[in-house]
């Protein structure tokens, strides 16, 4: 996956090469922070659990956004739209039919795949800039959808969801959401890091490099740029089918394009190109709003501001997503990886080559 | 008859922005996402001198197009002149950035609360009869002000010296600076114009409609009008006005009301599926992110 970090360790096979762990050092840092993970809600407070809860939810979407921006190099800026088209299938079954969650998970899957087809057709035709106003204009377009759903069937102010439930017992604990969330982010994590080894990702990196290229190569650039989306746009919606029932409540407000580019911004300030950097934008960027609150609040200015929060969010957010466009494109995992160069050559302190 | 000049006022203003996308990426290959907010930050400029200058307000009005022209200026000097020659993603994001920043600015620095610069100015928005059909004065100012800004655009890209500076920049920025041209004033001149004439739009909205964050989506949704004309055609984003301005209060008249959002996209859609690069733009190879 990465380049051998640890000395006097040297692969020889190609299994090692592909192996998603390196060193045994790596495996015990893992198993450590397993147990951390598993041990989190049993120790955090009710807030911190809520906070844990929607990191988990973002990095879903996140990590499938970095897999089509980040790898295939297909420009997204509707994911928020994906995410309201997983929660509003998920609400209309629910409302209309009472469907349980055994059925509106695999329908919102559904429909996210079938979106992504409908969002990575213009891809075929459409490059860059012209992708991205395309995409655009489809969150546009299924918000819109969503909207009007809402105001037909008089569900104006949304649409109210009961937490799934399985045999008698209902879930609307924040611990067992924890878990459960916690599954199924490791669960995308996996999924992803295993195609991006395999032949689907080796295909996505390499029309990102160059499609003529790539299409030299023998792989079929359509069908790889039509998979990306697919693949992206099914984890996304399957995060709005979570997001739905994590709320109880769905409603168009809730998928603006600030979520849109929120999204785009946690994987270019994790960084883009990393599967870590998604997960680390993302914490980044939950994390964010509330850092802001504490500070205005230390500095005593909470009061004076209160009425206007959000505003001092979207000025200090901006100016945080220009800072790290300007001065560190590579984002926080290019932060990491300097660290680890570092201390891993230290007491020397040349770049290592090739960097 | 109605309805042709709700057109015509829609097509004006859609027109008015348009020309803004346009000129930015024609000339630097960059999608200025926070024209929106630019137009904004010029309709509060003209409230602002609005209350300082009170009492005369065509200097009012000269101070916030010369404000509108700075911040064009200032948003190259400080921030777009680092995303010369970075990917398209890095600089559209650049942009977005900025909206989001400008966005929490604006409210910190004038509040939520709708405001009426015309009132400021001490003027009234009459409202004009034209054969059966009604106007408001501010809706024809806007006309007329398009009507103006192309034409001097016109004039400008084709008969001065910097106008041609700018279109030679826009073809090829490599041969450009071999000849001289100085890369970074032509990208910042865009700039300024750009934001000068979304400022022109902003302040014009604002007077018909008063300053409220609608202005933003407005801002976007002529983004439609710039890219179904071809996004480096400044007679195309005329067009393009015309052709999403048509259908967006045709469907509200005939259709939905609440459709009016989403028309623009939709134009949008149906034209990147049909012919990409516009009707009046030229075909050209993207870059990758």
């Amino acid at each position: 996956m990465s380049t051998p970090r640890a000395s006097g360790y040297f692969r020889t096979r190609y299994e090692h090469d592909q192996a998603l762990l390196d060193t045994r050092a790596q495996k015990a840092w893992l198993a450590a922070f397993c147990i951390a993970l598993a041990a989190f809600p049993f120790v955090a407070g009710a807030f911190a659990l809520d906070l844990a809860n929607q990191v988990l939810l973002m990095s879903i979407g996140a990590i499938a956004l970095m897999l089509l921006t980040g790898y295939a190099g297909q420009i997204s800026l509707g994911h928020a739209g994906l995410l309201a088209a997983g929660a509003f299938t998920t609400g209309i079954l629910f409302k209309e039919a009472g469907a349980s969650f055994w059925v509106t998970l695999p329908s919102s899957a559904a429909v996210g795949a079938l979106i992504g087809l409908v969002f990575g057709l213009p891809s075929l035709r459409l490059r860059g800039l012209y992708l991205a106003m395309s995409t655009l204009a489809l969150h546009f377009l299924v918000v819109q959808a969503g909207q009007e759903y809402e105001t037909r069937r008089g569900h104006s102010t949304g649409v109210l969801i009961d937490p799934p439930s399985l045999g008698g017992w209902v879930m609307n604990d924040p611990r067992a959401w924890y878990f459960v969330l916690l599954a199924a982010s490791i669960a995308t994590l996996l999924f992803s890091l295993n195609l991006l080894r395999g032949r689907t990702g080796r295909a996505w990196r390499a029309i990102h490099g160059r499609e003529a290229v790539a299409a030299a190569l023998g792989i079929d650039v359509r069908a790889a740029k039509l998979s990306a989306f697919v693949v992206s746009c099914t984890l996304t919606a399957v995060a709005g089918c979570l997001f739905a029932y994590y709320r109880g409540f769905v409603s168009a407000e809730a998928f603006s394009l600030f979520v849109a580019i929120q999204y785009v911004a946690a994987i270019i300030i994790g960084g883009i190109g990393s599967i870590l950097g998604a997960v680390l934008g993302t914490v980044f960027v939950v994390l964010f709003p509330y850092g802001i609150e504490a500070l205005m609040s230390a500095l005593g200015l909470s009061e004076r501001l209160s009425s206007v929060v959000f505003a001092v969010n979207y000025a200090a957010f901006g100016l945080v997503m220009i800072l790290f466009l300007v001065f560190e494109p590579q984002g926080l995992v290019g932060i990491w990886r300097r660290v680890q160069a570092w201390f891993l050559l230290w007491p020397f302190k040349q770049k290592p080559v090739g960097k | 008859m109605q309805l042709a000049v709700n057109i015509a006022v829609l097509a004006a203003i859609y027109a008015l922005i348009a020309c803004g996308y346009v000129l930015i990426y024609r000339v630097s290959r960059v999608l200025s996402l926070a024209h929106g907010e630019l137009m904004m930050l010029g309709a509060y400029g003209l409230a602002a001198t609005a209350s300082l200058f009170a009492g005369n307000p065509l200097v009012a009005i000269a101070a916030s197009a010369v404000l509108a022209l700075a911040v064009g200026f200032l948003v190259y000097g400080l921030l777009m002149w680092r995303m010369t020659g970075e990917s398209v993603l890095a600089a559209v994001l650049a942009t977005i950035a900025l909206g989001i920043l400008l966005r929490g600015a604006m409210i910190l620095a004038f509040g939520t609360q709708t405001q009426y610069p015309l009132q400021q100015l001490g003027w009234a928005n009459a409202s004009i009869a034209i054969g059966g059909a009604r106007i408001s004065g501010a809706g024809l100012v806007l006309v007329a002000g398009t009507a103006l800004v192309y034409g001097a655009l016109f004039l400008f890209l084709h008969a001065s010296r910097w106008g041609i500076r700018m279109r030679a920049a826009g073809q090829n920025p490599l041969l450009a600076a071999q000849r001289g041209i100085r890369l970074h004033g032509v990208y910042a001149l865009a700039w300024g114009l750009a934001t000068f004439t979304g400022g022109m739009a902003g302040m014009l909205i604002a007077c018909d409609a008063g300053i409220e964050a609608t202005l933003v989506t407005i801002g976007l949704k002529a983004f439609p009008a710039a890219l179904v004309g071809g996004l480096d055609s400044l007679l195309g984003a005329l067009v393009g006005a015309w052709i999403v301005a048509g259908a967006e209060v045709l469907i509200i008249q005939y259709v939905d009301p609440l459709l009016s959002d989403v028309v623009p996209f939709f134009v949008l859609l149906a034209m990147l599926v049909i012919r990409p690069w516009g009707l009046f733009g030229t075909c050209e190879e993207l870059d990758r992110v």
